[in-house]
């Protein structure tokens, strides 16, 4: 019954969040919640609004209206469009992970993989040199990433294995929430089946909540549970993933879905 | 000691103007009030380059009253040509007394060292600052940099020695080893070796910090905690050579080495000039002793 209880509460509540970029209005009224160990795609053309939401929902960008609420591990709730810059960024380490489209955003190119790994770990006050070292190392093994290659800096890596440390300096401290932004861009389709199994599992193993933006509807079928399609800034239609793709409702889901050879 | 005299009457009183000087403490009583914190000021143009010592300058012209007896050294040393160029330019621009003895002086100017000497209260010491931001080379931006300090988000700073251990197995930083000062702010000591790093923790000396070039000023109040960063099993370990001073047998000096010939020959001397030549004063004999670097004092270069 607690567990029930727990489920019931959303992690996100977004209402009405807007934001303008001068007179274009980027994302209109978005409103939706996300319950932990859930997975949401959000897909849509580009120039749609997914990444500004995005960036909205991580703090990155303050909102003209709306509010998003994330109720943090003690149970707290905050909105994260009004959090003050410390607090934001104490939860941006613990509490939730943004993973780029670009692996170049998210990592230190220069430093080595153990060190990308151990930044949020030692940001979040981790002094024990062998102890953050350890946990590098296994967050490697679980991302696929050979252990040798612990010192090497990730511009020596594949695009694909620049990937996969950044999701593992994502996940090192464990949030409970992840924005992912076209996780799989510019890999090719081995490489990003690869990866989406790799995702899929870790999401599942840790419980963790996620929000995805892509274009590729394939990526949303395979790890959402439910997704979101935006059009000109707006959501046009919110639904489980299984229903919408096989039978869209709005025209603009319907022309999505159409114009792939087979999601 | 030198006399006091006239200073030169074509300069104001310590070569900046009077309105300079004030703007320059006023920065000064902020960077005390807010131990470790970089208060931005308006560095003025000095007759040297950048890189010479600017910044430290503008603080001891600051600083500087008729009754101070003032002494520059640079690495250690009294006689070298930067610190004798602005120890003479201070004897001219004020008229105040100079010396090499650390224990008669009430300033000192110092570039990369901190005398082997304990300083004691109301004493001061202006350390020259090449590069005041210890997170430069980490996050180019100053803005990020600016926010970083202010958030005190400094995991940043452990990434680097992180990556000191991975590659060579303990932290190599031997010089301009980042500290913590009051718990608060992370702050670069300027380039004095990690040997030093010890001393400035509780010292009862005002430490004051001039980077002309970069155009920020900052302090520690006497007797203010400075602890070097490090990791709870890779603990802090200040570097020195491990030889005795050639001259005056000191084990517990800082040293430099000096290539003394081309087939190999090398000694080891203490790198504070004043130090070694009060342990020769005091009987004290090195491996070397009575050797041409081994000059008596110049009491009066000026």
């Amino acid at each position: 019954m607690s567990d029930r209880a727990i489920l019931d509460v959303p992690i996100l509540d977004v209402t009405g969040i807007g934001v303008r970029f001068g007179g274009l209005n980027a994302v209109k009224d978005a409103t939706f919640s996300l319950w932990p160990g859930e997975v949401l795609a959000i897909v849509g053309e580009s120039g749609s609004g997914k990444t500004t939401l995005l960036r909205t929902l991580a703090g990155e960008l303050a909102p003209d209206s709306g509010q998003a609420l994330f109720r943090t591990r003690a149970g707290e709730v905050v909105d994260i469009p009004r959090l003050a810059e410390p607090q934001r960024r104490a939860l941006a380490r613990t509490e939730w992970g943004f993973v780029h489209q670009n692996p170049r955003d998210g990592l230190r190119m220069a430093v080595s993989a153990g060190g990308n790994v151990g930044e949020r770990l030692m940001a979040a006050g981790a002094r024990h040199w062998g102890h953050i070292r350890a946990e590098a190392a296994a967050w490697l093994a679980r991302v696929e990433i050979d252990g040798s290659r612990i010192d090497d800096p990730p511009r020596v890596f594949s695009g694909g294995m620049q990937q996969r440390l950044q999701i593992a300096r994502v996940l090192v401290t464990e949030p409970r929430l992840v924005l992912m932004d076209e996780p799989t861009g510019g890999l090719d389709v081995s490489v990003q089946a690869r990866l989406l199994d790799l995702i899929r599992t870790l999401v599942g193993e840790l419980g963790i909540a996620a929000i995805i933006v892509t274009h590729d509807l394939a990526v949303a079928r395979l790890l959402a549970d439910r997704m979101l399609v935006m059009q000109q800034g707006r959501i046009v239609e919110a639904g489980l993933t299984d229903q919408v793709l096989d039978d869209p409702q709005h025209p603009y889901s319907q022309l999505l879905v159409s114009s792939v050879l087979q999601a | 000691m030198t006399p006091k005299a006239a200073h030169d009457p074509d300069y104001n009183l310590g070569y900046l103007d009077e309105q300079t000087k004030r703007m320059i403490r006023r920065a000064l009583l902020k960077a005390v009030a807010i131990p470790g914190y970089q208060v931005p000021f308006a560095s003025r143009e000095m007759p040297l380059a950048y890189g010479w010592g600017t910044g430290g300058m503008q603080v001891t012209a600051a600083v500087l009253g008729p009754d101070d007896v003032l002494k520059v050294i640079d690495q250690g040393a009294d006689d070298t040509t930067n610190a004798v160029s602005i120890r003479r330019f201070f004897a001219r621009v004020t008229g105040v007394r100079t010396t090499e003895r650390t224990v008669e002086a009430t300033v000192i100017q110092t570039r990369h060292r901190i005398p082997e000497q304990a300083l004691t209260e109301g004493q001061i010491i202006v350390y020259q600052v090449p590069q005041p931001e210890p997170l430069r080379k980490l996050e180019p931006r100053e803005t990020e940099t600016r926010r970083m300090h202010a958030l005190a988000d400094y995991g940043l700073m452990h990434v680097k020695l992180y990556e000191d251990i991975a590659r060579h197995g303990r932290i190599t930083l031997s010089y301009d080893y980042p500290v913590l000062v009051n718990g608060r702010y992370v702050m670069a000591p300027s380039p004095i070796p990690s040997f030093d790093n010890p001393k400035m923790h509780h010292s009862p000396a005002l430490q004051l910090f001039g980077a002309g070039r970069e155009k920020r000023i900052y302090a520690i109040p006497p007797y203010t905690e400075v602890r070097s960063l490090d990791f709870e099993d890779h603990p802090f370990h200040p570097w020195r050579a491990s030889n005795c001073c050639d001259l005056c047998g000191a084990a517990d000096s800082y040293l430099d080495e000096v290539v003394t010939d081309d087939r190999g020959g090398r000694m080891f001397v203490c790198s504070d000039t004043d130090w070694c030549a009060d342990r020769r004063e005091a009987g004290h004999r090195g491996r070397l002793a009575g050797h041409a670097l081994a000059t008596p004092r110049a009491d009066d270069p000026a």
